[in-house]
């Protein structure tokens, strides 16, 4: 009996070789202390799944062994209801993606279709872009830090941050009209100018408020004990593997990797802009925690660069073949207006052609490949999310950690399912 | 370049083709730059080598995959394509691979070069059905478990074939064909005269271009006869009774109350042409 078991141990499943090893009549007191491995299943519905994330884990004892991660709880087709929209009705779509930086997620679209177009974008629209990209950087910061700080343990540093994350949306819904989802940015510039006021209320906020409630709340974590002891050396990620898995972002420059796209490949203004940009040495999620709160500093310097600069004039191109006349045109100019009926009803065609536009949103690489084929359709939009390669990656860096571990590493990675799903 | 798209080195893009043309060689079949983005359109059997030479051959670089994209040509022979976004860091320089694929024919994976390629061909393989052959986790990953069709076709209707919803009699979730209250529709705003697929009513009258002098389609005594014929055919005149008998005793007299189906069956409306139960829309 004991000889057949022995020779059949290595061909069968080392998980049933242990229970086999268990019952064995030879080895009465292997039973006690051999530990079978168990399954058991995180989410969909759970806090600190950050959304409808399930993870099948695999856990020997408190150990994860295992991960697999199934996502496309919150699919919605996306790029296919793209395919049947016209361009400018399909911006909307990209405020749903990733709810938390909705703005950066337009940000990618309207540059992808200018690209294509080859269109001209005033400086005062790329400025404001800019500025708002920026604030929207800091609240989707403020949301990340606040739930990771809370997946940890902690509860009062998120409570201040989301004071910040409230203040954000305020001023965005001053820009745009809505709290989350803006469809602020047009192909060729933004909607519509934002008031004198709102500027100057947003520079004595980056002033004032910002930087008291941030430093605030961050000096209760960055140095806390507690805090260092649940994220340090936790999903060490080195540079190798930070760029074979697609890492992008806070991620990759955890990772020791000084990659942002914004300094490698600016877009709009960010070349005329003087910001730095943060890396981690040890690629761990304390890296990936400071390197945001590092990032929501430089935000505001951008922010305050932008407020300095920023030039008075036109806020979208004056081409009325891609960007529609103000109403008040409308009303004594013939030509504004069949402009602006032909603009909301067919759309404006863009030429053939494919292109990949990547932007720095707040999670790293959000690209758009668009393929148009001369229609006023986009004939696919492949929306390339950051969450993906990164909740990929989750396997890797969750093996040979505990289970409480696995909150702090999905709480580094900054993950919305949203746009991980589409 | 005037557009404010991301300025990586796309002055680094003829140099690129050519060195992609040594490097890859035959399996290389068209090199393009389009839209200022370079495309390397690839044969499938060469595409592991292919990657690998734009991985590792100094000059090219590309370490990162950043995107495989899936798109669906109906009209070609090999009807998929399958995009690879590449993006070198040291040279500051994007570019994209294009591999055709069927439904049979497999797409050698690249799991083997980027670990993150796993999860991207079982997206593009959940969404259009492309095999990718040593991928060695191909599940669906986006769809629901259990899903049946690769939605991102052009042929998959973007309603999809089944909905779901909580029924109270049997306490769980339950599937059920799709029924739409509404026909879907799609407006097509294409001007006719840039190219819309469609034919307007009326428009068949304008293809043939009537010569000089040709004869009017009915004749003025055609046009008396078929009067003539419609006014023998014609429904009998509409009784001329008042809205209510003033001599009535009774409601029964007056027909109040009484359901309009009890009386004569209305005349079919010509303009309303009967669907087969199809909706109401077009």
């Amino acid at each position: 009996m004991s000889e057949t078991l022995t020779q059949n141990e290595h061909a069968i499943d080392p998980a049933l070789a242990k229970i086999a090893h268990v019952t064995d009549a030879d080895h009465p007191e292997a039973g006690d202390v051999a530990i079978q491995n168990y399954t058991i299943n995180f989410g969909p519905q759970h806090p600190a799944a950050h959304g409808v994330l399930r993870l099948v884990m695999e856990l020997d004892g408190e150990i994860v062994e295992r991960i697999d991660p199934h996502v496309g709880l919150l699919h919605r087709g996306t790029e296919k209801l793209i395919e049947y929209k016209t361009y400018a009705q399909a911006i909307p779509y990209f405020d749903r993606l990733d709810y938390c930086s909705p703005l950066c997620m337009e940000h990618s679209f309207v540059l992808a279709i200018e690209k294509l177009l080859d269109l001209e974008v005033p400086v005062r629209a790329q400025y404001l872009r800019v500025f708002f990209a920026e604030l929207t950087r800091i609240c989707n910061h403020m949301l990340n830090l606040g739930s990771h700080v809370m997946d940890v343990g902690a509860m009062t540093p998120n409570l201040w941050l989301f004071e910040i994350r409230e203040d954000c949306m305020g001023f965005l819904e001053r820009a745009s009209g809505a709290r989350m989802h803006h469809n602020y940015l047009r192909p060729g510039g933004v909607h519509q100018d934002v008031p004198l006021k709102l500027l100057t209320d947003i520079g004595d906020w980056l002033d004032t408020r910002l930087p008291r409630l941030f430093e605030d709340a961050i000096s209760l974590v960055a140095d806390n004990r507690i805090f260092k002891q649940r994220n340090v050396d936790i999903a060490t990620v080195s540079r190798e593997d930070a760029i074979a898995w697609g890492f992008s972002g806070p991620m990759i420059r955890a990772a020791g990797v000084p990659w942002d796209l914004r300094k490698s490949q600016p877009y709009d203004v960010y070349a005329k802009m003087d910001f730095e940009v943060p890396v981690g040495t040890r690629g761990d999620c304390y890296d990936r925690f400071m390197v945001r709160v590092e990032e929501v500093r430089q935000s505001a310097r951008i922010m305050r660069q932008c407020l300095n600069e920023m030039p008075e004039g036109p806020i979208a191109s004056l081409d009325r073949k891609v960007v529609p006349p103000k109403r008040a045109e409308m009303k004594s100019s013939m030509e504004a207006l069949i402009h602006h009926f032909k603009l909301y009803t067919e759309g404006y065609h863009v030429p053939a052609g494919e292109v990949y536009v990547a932007t720095e949103s707040p999670k790293g690489e959000f690209g758009v490949y668009l393929v148009s084929d001369g229609s006023n359709k986009p004939y696919r939009c492949k929306i390339r999310p950051t969450a993906f390669s990164h909740l990929q990656a989750m396997d890797f860096m969750s093996r040979g950690h505990m289970l409480a571990d696995t909150t702090a590493i999905l709480g580094a990675m900054d993950i919305v399912f949203g746009e991980c799903d589409r | 370049m005037r557009a404010p798209a991301p300025a990586w080195a796309a002055s680094l893009n003829e140099a690129t083709i050519e060195a992609a043309r040594g490097a890859i060689g035959a399996a290389l079949t068209d090199a393009v730059e389009v839209a200022g983005e370079v495309q390397l359109h690839v044969t499938r059997d060469g595409l592991v080598a292919a990657m690998t030479a734009l991985r590792d051959t100094p000059g090219l670089e590309y370490q990162q995959l950043m995107e495989i994209a899936g798109v669906d040509y109906p009209d070609r022979a090999e009807r998929f394509e399958v995009v690879y976004c590449l993006l070198s860091l040291t040279r500051n320089h994007r570019l994209h691979v294009h591999v055709p694929a069927t439904e049979d024919a497999a797409v050698p994976s690249v799991t083997g070069l980027w670990p993150v390629a796993g999860w991207l061909e079982r997206e593009v393989y959940d969404m259009f059905g492309v095999l990718f052959a040593g991928n060695r986790d191909l599940r669906r990953i986006l769809t629901d478990y259990g899903f049946r069709g690769h939605p991102f076709r052009k042929d998959f209707p973007l309603t999809g074939y089944t909905e779901l919803r909580y029924s109270e009699e049997q306490k769980r979730v339950v599937y059920e064909p799709v029924k739409l209250a509404q026909d879907f529709r799609t407006f097509d705003f294409m001007s006719p005269w840039e190219g819309a697929e469609y034919v307007l009513p009326g428009d068949e009258k304008a293809k043939l271009p009537e010569a000089k002098g040709a004869p009017s389609p009915v004749t003025a005594t055609e046009v008396q006869k078929a009067d003539a014929a419609q006014a023998a055919k014609a429904a009998p005149e509409a009784p001329s009774q008042p809205y209510a008998k003033k001599d009535a005793q009774s409601t029964a007299q007056t027909g109040a109350g009484r359901s309009e189906s009890e009386g004569a069956p209305k005349p079919a409306d010509p303009d309303v042409v009967p669907t087969k139960g199809q909706g109401q829309n077009q």
